[in-house]
């Protein structure tokens, strides 16, 4: 019952921006329904598959932020072949046909072709901000439409894509007239870059916040850019390399200490160490530093330069900066929040520059910590148990001893131990990812107390179907379960099928599920799609049941089967 | 002899005649469990060295999961029940249903799987991304006999068994028999499996990071983004090439030379000195020059020594000239190297009767670049 008009509704519901919240309006009642739809402007779509453009498009025809997510997490991995899917283009395609406003969109994954790219930015005038994660199929001259269609265009954020670079000078693209860029971030192309065109877009952006260049940019090209831009508050530099005892390098020292107003630091994929003093200034205010790229930096460099960073809450980093490294982190950044290390050597586990100390280190020193990623030599017990102790806020715990199935040296046991401790005493878990040699006691202790958990992702864990089961059944919140190389079978995948429309979606690859329990699977549940890659030779047919599957996707949906799947998926 | 390789030994013998087919020259496709596999066979242009039947060292061979001392003896006993159950099957299929389940080891369904790890490592070998099943699999055909005729040549751990993989791989072509045979994740397990077979003792000739993809044992892990590893495997190599000093990776330029109808492209960054540079320059044009003295006939040419093109070259022939920053041609050899390269925008070979103005110097310079 409404007992105001609707306007007043709306302008309510404007205040409710999470996207929960908004999903639990729309259920009261059909009039709130009906305003909510209407005046619903962001939208979130963690599966491409879940839905269609057409549905959606319908559901909310006020539609002006999308974010679209395609291919499974572990397709990062490589173990999601090509064409899988994932294609932005049919999104595009529908909006524009229902001359949908779009003014954002997002993308995590997806296949995102040029032509998709152009006719996007033919199609919505209003366009602004375009986030393309982890996305591949385009190419410099998608880009090159962008710029130059989208008068209005505000952010285009490219991170870590797999672009042809065709050297077109798409920067160019950009119309003398376009002055509305807030964010340019073209780190991850490989290609050269037409400076000018560069300085003269950088010149004519007034509000141009962040800049992330590519290592085609060099050195005095950088010090151009900051003279034109010391509003900037995020930088990604460029090549940085140079002779520090020129005048270019003096120029350079000038030229970021004018620029005060940076907060976060990033790039450095080129980088000559005894340069690196030029950035001190900025340090002490940086609250977002990531060198994760720059592996020309040895641990005496890094800690030099994280000595000044005070205020720092997230660091993302390459594990050269060694157990005393972190030591200088813990010491310093009692701000710190998030700490990502990432392998300099992913393949070379015997040089992995750091182990449980470092963690430890930085558990005891930064109690703000709450989200992790850590890659490392090795775990022990022990280790989780102190840094549970130490830090009960984590909401993200992905642990990869880069051996994985590597127990605790000391003890020579598995670190269940020590991953109950941390799910025991971090409530708030909503992300955990294990590695190491790990029994179904793990998962026993993941179900009975990870209830905020809401995406898992093990591999080369468990004993037995029971692990699986531990975690199905207690973890109510779970949303995404990824799970490759263990031994969970089909009775694990078939006890609680209800459970699989609880959650986004379940990944399982070289695990113990046979193609008879997924066909079982897929005829129960028609809301899920089962998806099977299989990538040897085999038709469908000359399958049979009791034969294992490689790699099983599912996923909860609204529409079916999907139209666009390649060969190598079967869709059951 | 441990009990697990024995049950395997004896069940691969009792298995001669289990089909095993021939592709022809030797290289037998096979499944991740050393079996033939009939359906799929349709390539294979390799030779293999004759190293099908010997080199099986047992006591290297044992199947070990996990780093030593890290065992999990369960899943051990299981991967052998599982080889010693599976080797009897009829293996029309890549996915060997479970008989019994007993055996929940997961390499079962390894055997199509991870087709992408296995051609990228064949495709970009010398990636970091690179992982080599090559290791993988010998460890399981070192369990189970060579004398098994299924034995498969991308098995065969020898000094030669990485290149092995690779020109299997590579001539196997369709990428969908090749995942085949490899037992991928049979030593998912055993993520290092380094011990007994060492990698390094093959003839790969690719750079280190070759030796890096040794190591490499799954596809997906470390759970490294693709583009992250990619970047920082160039990223690595660049630092390694600047050496800590200013300058970019490669610094290619245009060679001409007077009567080659075609130019060459040259990284002065992979010569450190002139003499390395000349004589690549030899090489890469001694097809030209060949024309040159072989007015005698085509049996002078086959003759023609290297010496005597270094004489053409350097002698009375030809002389080395570049245009530098300013475009003035000038003679090479003057400066030192690392001068020259930051100078050097273009090099031609030049006939020494065009270098008339240079002449002087021609003596000298002959002196320097030999």
């Amino acid at each position: 019952m409404n007992y105001f008009p609707d306007e007043v509704l709306e302008h309510v519901f404007d205040f409710i921006t999470s996207h929960k919240d908004r999903n639990s309006v729309s259920l009261v009642c059909k009039s709130w329904y009906k305003i909510e739809k209407y005046s619903r402007q962001r939208v979130f779509i963690g599966n491409c598959y879940s839905i269609s453009p057409e549905r959606l498009i319908a559901r909310f025809p006020g539609l002006k932020s999308l974010t679209l997510k395609g291919k499974p997490h572990f397709a990062d991995f490589n173990l999601v072949p090509d064409d899988w899917g994932g294609f932005l283009y049919p999104w595009i395609k529908a909006m524009a046909r229902s001359r949908i406003g779009l003014e954002e969109l997002r993308l995590k994954r997806m296949v995102v072709s040029d032509e998709s790219l152009e006719l996007l930015s033919k199609s919505f005038p209003n366009f602004k901000s375009l986030v393309l994660v982890s996305c591949e199929g385009f190419t410099t001259d998608g880009l090159a439409a962008v710029a130059a269609n989208c008068r209005l265009l505000r952010e285009l954020d490219l991170q870590e894509n797999e672009v042809e670079d065709h050297r077109g000078h798409w920067l160019s693209c950009f119309p003398e007239n376009c002055t509305s860029l807030v964010l340019l971030n073209f780190a991850c192309l490989k290609g050269e870059i037409n400076l000018a065109s560069l300085e003269r877009l950088v010149a004519r952006s007034p509000n141009l916040k962040s800049l992330r260049l590519n290592r085609a940019v060099p050195f005095d090209t950088l010090q151009r850019l900051l003279m034109r831009a010391p509003q900037l508050v995020d930088l990604g530099t460029g090549s940085y390399v140079h002779d520090p005892y020129s005048e270019a390098y003096n120029k350079l020292k000038a030229a970021i200490q004018s620029c005060n107003s940076i907060r976060s630091l990033s790039g450095f994929l080129e980088v000559a160490p005894r340069c690196m003093s030029a950035v001190y200034p900025v340090c002490e205010n940086l609250t977002f530093l990531n060198l994760s790229y720059a592996a020309g930096l040895q641990s005496i460099e890094l800690t030099k330069l994280i000595q000044y960073c005070r205020k720092l809450q997230r660091l993302w980093i390459l594990d050269c900066i060694g157990d005393k490294g972190l030591g200088v982190v813990a010491s310093t950044c009692k701000e710190l929040q998030e700490l990502r290390v990432f392998p300099s050597d992913p393949f070379d586990a015997g040089n992995a520059a750091v182990t449980e100390e470092g963690l430890v280190l930085v558990s005891a020193g930064c109690p703000k910590l709450n989200s992790l990623l850590y890659f490392c030599q090795q775990m022990t017990n022990a280790a989780l148990i102190t840094v549970a102790k130490n830090c009960t806020n984590f909401i993200r715990f992905r642990l990869c001893i880069l051996d994985p199935i590597k127990p605790d040296p000391v003890t020579n046991q598995p670190l269940d131990e020590g991953f109950g401790a941390i799910v025991r005493s971090c409530k708030g878990l909503k992300r955990l990812s294990l590695s190491g040699l790990l029994t179904d006691q793990v998962f026993y202790y993941i179900g009975m107390h990870a209830k905020q958990l809401e995406m898992l992702s093990i591999a080369f864990a468990g004993d037995s179907d029971k692990g699986m089961l531990y975690v199905l059944n207690g973890c109510k919140k779970l949303r995404k379960l990824e799970i490759r190389d263990c031994p969970f079978g089909d009775a694990a995948l078939l006890e609680d099928m209800g459970k699989y429309e609880t959650m986004r979606s379940l990944w399982m690859s070289s695990c113990e599920v046979t193609l008879g329990a997924c066909k079982t699977l897929a005829k129960k549940m028609p809301s899920l799609n089962v998806e099977i890659i299989n990538e040897s030779e085999q038709t469908e047919f000359n399958l049979e049941d009791r034969q294992k599957v490689d790699k099983m996707y599912l996923y909860r949906t609204v529409v079916g089967h999907r139209k666009d799947a390649p060969e190598f998926v079967w869709l059951l | 002899m441990s009990p697990r390789l024995r049950g395997v030994e004896e069940e691969v013998q009792s298995n001669v005649s289990s089909p095993s087919v021939d592709c022809g020259l030797g290289l037998k496709e096979c499944n991740y469990l050393g079996l033939s596999d009939c359906s799929s066979v349709d390539s294979s242009g390799v030779s293999l060295p004759d190293n099908n039947k010997n080199n099986l060292n047992l006591k290297a061979t044992e199947l070990r999961l996990g780093l030593p001392g890290s065992q999990s003896p369960e899943r051990e006993t299981e991967l052998c029940l599982l080889n010693s159950g599976k080797l009897d099957e009829k293996p029309l299929f890549p996915l060997l249903p479970s008989k019994d389940g007993i055996c929940s080891s997961s390499q079962k369904n390894i055997v199509t799987g991870n087709k992408r790890g296995f051609s990228d490592t064949m495709d970009g070998f010398s990636e970091v991304k690179g992982y080599v099943y090559a290791e993988k699999s010998w460890m399981f055909h070192e369990a189970s006999d060579s004398e098994s005729p299924q034995s498969v040549g991308h098995g065969k751990y020898s000094s030669n068994s990485g290149v092995n993989v690779i020109l299997s791989a590579r001539s196997l072509g369709a990428p969908a028999s090749v995942k085949k045979d490899e037992p991928a994740n049979v030593l998912q397990k055993q993520p290092h499996a380094t011990s007994g077979i060492n990698l390094k003792q093959t003839d790969i000739s690719n750079n280190k990071s070759s030796a890096r993809a040794a190591k490499a044992q799954v596809v997906g892990w470390p759970p490294v983004r693709s583009f992250r590893a990619k970047t920082l495997a160039t990223s690595s190599k660049n630092n390694d090439e600047v050496d800590g000093k200013p300058g970019h990776a490669a610094l290619f330029v245009k060679v001409s030379m007077d009567g080659a109808p075609y130019l060459r492209k040259v990284d002065l960054r992979t010569y450190s000195t002139y003499r390395e540079l000349s004589s690549a320059l030899e090489k890469m044009f001694s097809c030209f020059t060949l024309g040159q003295c072989g007015s005698h006939g085509a049996a002078e040419k086959e003759v023609l020594s290297r010496s005597k093109l270094k004489d053409l070259l350097h002698g009375s022939e030809y002389v080395l000239t570049y245009k530098d920053k300013d475009g003035d041609w000038m003679l090479v050899g003057d400066v030192p190297w690392e001068m020259f390269i930051e100078t050097c925008k273009r090099l031609k070979i030049m006939k020494s009767s065009d270098a008339i103005g240079l002449a002087p110097r021609t003596m000298e310079k002959s002196k320097v670049t030999n």
